[in-house]
């Protein structure tokens, strides 16, 4: 049987005395949320933390609430909670169409927002997610707060924003009036991670495109937020010949490896098509009465 | 360390290390052998057991994090002689060949029922769709939960009535 390697464990009974924990272990210290993506790589050595710290328990981190024009979700709410949320599905259906194919329902059951964006895996679906609806992240420390964009966060593969000492607290999407949104994947099998994915958010206004977001999943890095196809988009009227032209820059700003799951080629391909799809559908769902989507195949 | 985890109703204290799996605490150390343990991967779903009410994979759930929570296993299913529903579905429906899967189905198709007493066959197949088998094809797995659904009146009533619909 696989076991990690022997660490010390201590659980958390709030925010700070989490973050004293953190600070006190420094570098050997990680936090544990859901641990379906920690513990594997511990079993597999990839990980060797000599102290985890449970945040389980800190109930204050999972929410959902609607503040102003943002819908601030807490890092430790679930994938389940976030699919079975009417008020994420309202806004975002994006966040719907991703959880509904992230991994399985037990390990929705235990996996957290805040462990899929502080993995930084770049097959994650909810970091794409989340770089497409130019999301913020709210990281504490010691006594401060700060407030990320989703493009400063990811800084690499497994490489995030939080520092030694810090965590990653809420996540914060904006609610644009007008605004849609769309994901699409592709994966071997239920439950498996995406062979490719694009995740695309918009809205219309004047029959024009703004405020577009576009991420890709699981086709090498810096593909979380697509500059290139978000400047293309913004300002135009939405067309097939639009669609196509983004389809194909979505396609050339991404890198991805041949794998198991498919070859670069195809992965390629794939990034650009399912961009395409995510963004039809983007356009059909924007500037629709909210919640009309739910009646959408 | 010393935890005490709810197993199937009774608080169960031991010493563990940090790193024990919960599937190999409820296996090695209460000695309930009915929660299967597969891939290690956390991909099979065989070792899925029911903590607070929900399916969760017990090879990436440590012990530890279990402390203060309810599990709940294979074992807690039946009422003394009398089976659940879900148990007797498998058994009217052949939902099992070797039974490896069993267990971990059977406890998901509990989970389901709890909180959707009558779901369609989409619904069933979505719920166990983190969890393998090796040999029915699913078919007679989501045949035997559809089962227990059809059957929960009489289940939980008049035991006798229970093995004879189909
Ligand atoms: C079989 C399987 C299939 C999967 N399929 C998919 C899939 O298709 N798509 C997908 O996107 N994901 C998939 N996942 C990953 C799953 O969604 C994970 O649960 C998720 O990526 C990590 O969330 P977690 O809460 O379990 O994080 P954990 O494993 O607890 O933590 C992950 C990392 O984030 C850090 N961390 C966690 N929370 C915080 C915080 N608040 N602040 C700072 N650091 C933090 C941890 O220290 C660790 O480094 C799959 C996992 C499994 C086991
Ligand atoms: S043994 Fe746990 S998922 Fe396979
Ligand atoms: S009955 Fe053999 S694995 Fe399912």
């Amino acid at each position: 049987m696989q076991v990690p390697a022997s660490f010390d464990y201590q659980r958390a009974e709030s925010v700070d005395e989490a973050l004293e924990l953190l600070r006190r272990y420094g570098e050997e210290a990680r936090v544990v949320a859901g641990g379906h993506s920690l513990l594997p790589m511990m079993k597999l050595r990839l990980a060797a933390p000599e102290v985890l710290v449970d945040i389980n328990d800190l109930h204050e981190l999972d929410h959902i609430a609607l503040v102003g024009d943002e819908l601030r979700v807490g890092a430790l709410t679930r994938h389940r909670t976030l699919l079975e949320s009417e008020l994420v599905g309202r806004y975002f259906p994006i966040v719907h169409d991703a959880e509904k194919v992230i991994a399985d329902p037990p390990v929705r059951n235990r996996g957290t927002i805040g462990g899929s964006l502080c993995q930084a895996d770049p097959s994650e679906d909810l970091s794409a997610v989340c770089g497409a609806l130019h999301a913020c992240a709210v990281i504490r420390g010691a006594g401060d707060e700060r407030i990320v964009s989703m493009a400063d966060f990811h800084q690499g593969p497994y490489e995030t924003a939080v520092g030694v000492g810090e965590m990653l607290t809420e996540v914060r999407l904006p609610v644009l009036p007008g605004a849609g949104s769309a994901y699409e994947k592709v994966e071997r099998k239920a439950g498996d991670w995406a062979v490719a994915a694009a995740g695309v958010a918009l809205t219309l206004r004047e029959g024009r495109i703004s405020d577009a977001g576009v991420g890709l999943a699981a086709v090498g890095a810096g593909a979380l937020n697509l500059h290139a196809v978000q400047t293309l988009l913004n300002g135009s009227e939405p067309s097939e010949a639009l669609y196509e032209e983004a389809g194909r820059v979505a396609s050339d700003s991404c890198s991805p490896v041949t794998d198991g799951r498919g070859s670069a080629e195809y992965k390629q391909h794939l990034a650009g098509e399912l961009t395409r799809r995510a963004l039809r559908r983007a356009v059909a769902r924007a500037g629709r009465p909210i919640g009309s989507t739910a009646r959408e195949a | 360390m010393r935890i005490t985890v709810n197993v199937n109703g009774d608080d169960h204290t031991r010493e563990v290390e940090p790193r024990h799996l919960l599937v190999r605490f409820l296996r090695d150390d209460l000695e309930l052998t009915g929660t299967h343990w597969g891939c290690d991967t956390s991909n099979c779903g065989t070792c899925v057991v029911l903590m607070d009410g929900d399916p969760v994979k017990s090879c990436t759930v440590l012990a530890v994090m279990a402390a203060g929570h309810e599990i709940r296993t294979v074992e807690d299913l039946a009422d003394g002689d009398q089976l659940d529903p879900v148990q007797q579905g498998f058994i009217e429906q052949h939902g099992l060949q070797c039974g490896f899967c069993t267990p971990g189905m059977m406890l998901t198709g509990r989970a389901l029922l709890d909180r959707n007493p009558d779901p369609s066959e989409q619904e069933i197949r979505e719920a166990i769709s983190g969890q393998l088998c090796r040999c029915t094809g699913y078919l007679n797995i989501v045949k035997s939960i559809q089962w227990a659904a059809r059957n929960r009146a009489e289940a939980d009533g008049v035991t006798e009535t229970a093995g004879s619909q189909s």
